[in-house]
């Protein structure tokens, strides 16, 4: 529906000493619809808080986003979430969770019912509607998420290390489940991670971050998302052309790391 | 009966558990780890075992058992309480309990004080040809009382006397030595088996004997009795000494004492001529007797001694294990426990008391423990409505018209619905002491959650709330509820408001902290996910944060409902009409040891019945607490 437009943000945060902590500088690009952007970067250079604002948790003290033609000034409908621990409700049972958003817009029960049914279906859970969600595992739990966010189609799907906390096997299924559903629905997905593998899988551009100030700091056009559509990742991981890029960015992380923390002094 | 049964009963059990519990570690997979919480499950056989214990404990120290397997012991150590009671005047009198001879305790007493007085002397202020006199008047009563420990001054007769109370002694312990002690059968047995049996009223044990030993100790006692009286009228008061104390009144009583020298000087004179006096009374009571002529009667009583105690048999056994911790005294009409048997009731008084308590139409000061009513449902409507309900409808009150009339109208009709004045039916509203203690309890409860959670969350999640009603909150927190009892009571008067009100604010403190916790502690990761999916800061509150702090909520209610029992009890026993603090508080003041128990066991089980319902809450409600 609409293009994600970064116009020269910035973000800068208060510590307790006094300090500042510049979170996010001079950030500006242009997310097409329907791309599959991945954001890597070491820890502490703005990958989540870059995904809070844009999801509108946190308003960025310069600059703005712009989602179509409106600036984004706070959470909404239109831009789903998918955390890393989950965040589900633990009260609610799975159907309960994945209805939520439709639910809290007041839906018609029947509709909701049967989009519960569907999505439940694409993320490979069918029958577990009524399953109390704290007993599934966290392989099971983060599908519900999936579902949880997918079901309100959302124009710009967000995900803050989804993958992390899965095991290998689990997380190689959700990698393909996710590539799955950016086929099937063509949303404008946007994954944060820290897995070199994950994000080079993952994304049709890649957006690798610098910390202190964190930025963008080089941008990566890759094929291996199309490919993944069609061809088993697991063979994709072990092209001659994916190793090699990995290899490459890994290169880049390792440098920048120890350009900063060689350079300047360990202030945490 | 019933409670020998049930005490043997209770020993197996507890045998029993520990051989269960012995058999199942052996028997069970060891592969738990210590510290893994899965091991602390099942362990019935250990809740049979501890609550057969404390069981036991309590019959047995409350002499129950006692009673149960032994029902004529404490009727027969009464009786052997007799005895001793009627010997105490002799027995004092000599070495058996105390350390002293009673002569020589009297001696070192008396040689103390004339010491004391002759220091005084010293640095008194008299001219010496008096100190001389008083000098010597002093050293006479030295003399004086060493003379009554000479056997060569005493009185032939005097010594006879004592002989013949030794005599007499020993005749006593022959004779409940002799199995057909005494000859007569006893002429009030019949009388005596009329008596209540040991604890079934508040008489305790029956004073007449009623077993053959009984009778026999209970005769003896009486023997004893006329010995002890003729032991005390004997005096050593011989010639000689009567002499020597009659020469000393006269010299002190005499004595002159020199006033010349001011008031204070004289003052002081006087006093220790008074001392002399007082001293002089001591010595002349005639109670110091040669220590060799008493001889005899000490060893009749320690012969009367050993003799009671072999004839007691296993009665002196009974004593010391089947009634521990005590000891049964004989007074002039009754006979009375002591120790623990007194202050612990027996749990098969207890349950008796309750059992008639319970009986609606006995129940406590006229009042039944739990029982029903059959009220008008008007007067249900009538408590649980307000009246200004009928203020808020539009219009006017009716008025009488020119026939003098009374209108009604639908305004009318509100205010009467409110204030209950209208035909209706009866149903069955509980009343008693219990229902009062537990209604006060879940009201104070109700508006304490109705309003402290609301007023918690907002706490939780406005900086404005937090910092308005923190400061107040946390000043009347720690504030023990009955310290503002007396402040309460006269605002409110005694009725239940100022009790409820006083559970309200201990249940809003309570609930207050549950709530804010919650509400604090609700991660923001959910908070941000139902931000994302829609849902509007109200929406937000009930849907997400109230059910994540329900965990804490549910627990902010137990604790409550436990604090709010504590209060309600001292509550009630500070000024009421009913309820169980305030049996219990009647019944201190008449030192009815059973019903104070009994309060005290149905507090116990009360609580715990609300401690038990709420956990099984807790299970339903909340069961992914702490998975996942």
């Amino acid at each position: 529906m609409s293009d994600l437009v970064a116009d020269k943000v910035n973000m800068v945060f208060n510590t307790k000493g006094g300090g500042t902590v510049h979170a996010l500088k001079d950030v500006s690009f242009t997310l097409k619809e329907g791309e599959l952007l991945s954001v890597l970067g070491p820890s502490g250079c703005g990958k989540t808080t870059l995904l809070n604002i844009i999801a509108g948790f946190n308003r960025p003290t310069g600059g703005a986003f712009y989602l179509g033609d409106e600036e984004i000034s706070g959470p909404g409908l239109n831009r789903g979430m998918v955390f890393q621990q989950g965040a589900l409700f633990e009260w609610l049972t799975v159907a309960e969770n994945v209805n939520f958003g439709l639910r809290m817009k007041g839906s018609d029960k029947k509709e909701t019912a049967k989009k519960v049914e569907e999505w439940l279906d694409i993320v490979g859970l069918q029958g577990f509607g009524n399953t109390p969600t704290y007993q599934l595992s966290g392989g099971m739990q983060q599908r519900v998420a999936l579902a949880r966010c997918l079901i309100n189609d959302p124009d710009l799907i967000l995900m803050d290390e989804p993958l992390g906390a899965l095991d290998a096997l689990t997380r190689e299924k959700m990698q393909t489940l996710v590539l799955k559903i950016w086929k099937e629905t063509g949303k404008t997905i946007m994954i944060i991670t820290h897995s070199v593998e994950e994000a080079l899988l993952l994304g049709e551009r890649l957006f690798v971050m610098a910390p202190r100030p964190g930025r963008l700091h080089k941008e990566y056009k890759l094929p291996f998302a199309e490919q993944g559509l069609t061809i088993d990742p697991r063979e994709i991981k072990n092209s001659q052309q994916f190793i090699e890029t990995r290899e490459e960015i890994l290169t880049m992380i390792w440098d920048m790391e120890e350009e900063i923390m060689g350079g300047t002094s360990n202030a945490a | 009966m019933i409670v020998g049964i049930l005490f043997i009963v209770l020993i197996c059990l507890v045998t029993g558990a520990i051989l269960y519990g012995r058999r199942l570690v052996r028997t069970e997979v060891t592969d738990a780890v210590f510290g893994n919480p899965t091991r602390a499950l099942g362990g019935w056989h250990w809740i049979v075992a501890g609550v057969s214990s404390i069981l036991i404990v309590w019959i047995y120290f409350s002499w129950d058992a006692g009673r149960a397997f032994f029902p004529t012991a404490a009727n027969e150590l009464c009786q052997v309480a007799k005895l001793n009671r009627t010997a105490n005047p002799i027995r004092s009198a000599f070495p058996l309990e105390d350390r002293l001879l009673r002569g020589t305790a009297l001696l070192e007493r008396d040689y103390g004080q004339i010491d004391v007085l002759e220091s005084r002397l010293a640095n008194a202020n008299f001219n010496d040809t008096d100190r001389a006199e008083l000098k010597s008047i002093i050293e006479e009563m030295r003399s004086t009382l060493s003379a009554q420990a000479n056997p060569a001054l005493m009185d032939p007769e005097t010594a006879g006397r004592l002989d013949e109370i030794a005599t007499r002694i020993n005749m006593l312990a022959d004779n409940i030595a002799d199995d057909n002690y005494p000859a007569e059968p006893d002429p009030n047995r019949a009388e005596a088996l009329k008596q209540p049996a040991w604890g079934a009223t508040s008489t305790e044990i029956p004073p007449m004997a009623m077993t053959d030993l009984g009778y026999k100790f209970s005769k003896a006692s009486e023997v004893m009795d006329a010995i002890s009286k003729d032991f005390s009228k004997i005096r050593n008061n011989g010639e000689t000494i009567t002499a020597k104390l009659e020469a000393l009144k006269v010299r002190y009583t005499s004595f002159e004492i020199d006033e010349t020298e001011g008031e204070e000087i004289t003052a002081q004179r006087k006093e220790l001529v008074k001392q002399i006096e007082k001293i002089y009374r001591r010595i002349d009571d005639g109670k110091i007797f040669p220590s060799a002529m008493t001889q005899s009667v000490e060893t009749a009583l320690i012969n009367l001694d050993d003799v009671q105690k072999s004839e007691q048999g296993t009665l002196r056994y009974i004593d010391i294990f089947a009634l521990p911790g005590g000891d049964i005294l004989a007074g002039n009409r009754a006979c009375s426990e002591q120790g623990s048997g007194r202050w612990l009731p027996k749990p098969s008084d207890t349950l008796n008391t309750f059992i008639r308590m319970a009986d609606p139409d006995v129940g406590y000061k006229g009042i039944p423990l739990l029982w029903y009513e059959m009220r008008p449902v008007g007067q249900v409507f009538e408590i649980l409505i307000p009246d200004w309900i009928a203020d808020l409808v539009p219009g006017e009150y009716p008025r009488h018209d020119d026939e003098g009339t009374v209108l009604t109208n639908f305004k009318n009709k509100v205010y009467n619905f409110a204030t209950g004045k209208y035909e209706s039916m009866l149903i069955p509203v509980p009343m008693g002491h219990i229902w009062d203690s537990l209604m006060r309890v879940l009201a104070g409860l109700f508006f304490g959650i109705l309003l402290g959670v609301p007023l918690g969350l907002y706490m939780g999640l406005s900086r404005f709330a937090k910092g308005f009603f923190d400061p107040l909150i946390e000043l009347y927190r720690p504030i023990p509820p009955l310290a503002w009892a007396p402040l309460i009571l006269t605002i409110f008067g005694i009725q239940d408001d100022g009790k409820i009100f006083l559970l309200f604010m201990v249940a809003f403190a309570i609930m207050v902290i549950s709530a804010r916790t919650g509400a604090t502690g609700t991660q923001l990761s959910k908070i941000h996910a139902a931000h994302s999916l829609g849902a509007s800061k109200f929406q937000i509150i009930r849907k997400v944060i109230l059910p994540n702090s329900l965990p804490e909520i549910l627990t902010g209610i137990r604790i409550a409902i436990g604090v709010c029992w504590g209060t309600l009890v001292a509550a009630e026993m500070l000024a009421g009409t009913t309820g169980i603090g305030f049996v219990e508080n009647v019944a201190r003041k008449q030192s009815d040891y059973e019903i104070i128990w009994m309060t005290i066991l149905l507090l116990g089980i009360l609580g715990l019945m609300f401690d038990l319902m709420m956990r099984f809450i807790i299970h339903r409600t909340i069961p992914w607490r702490g998975k996942g």
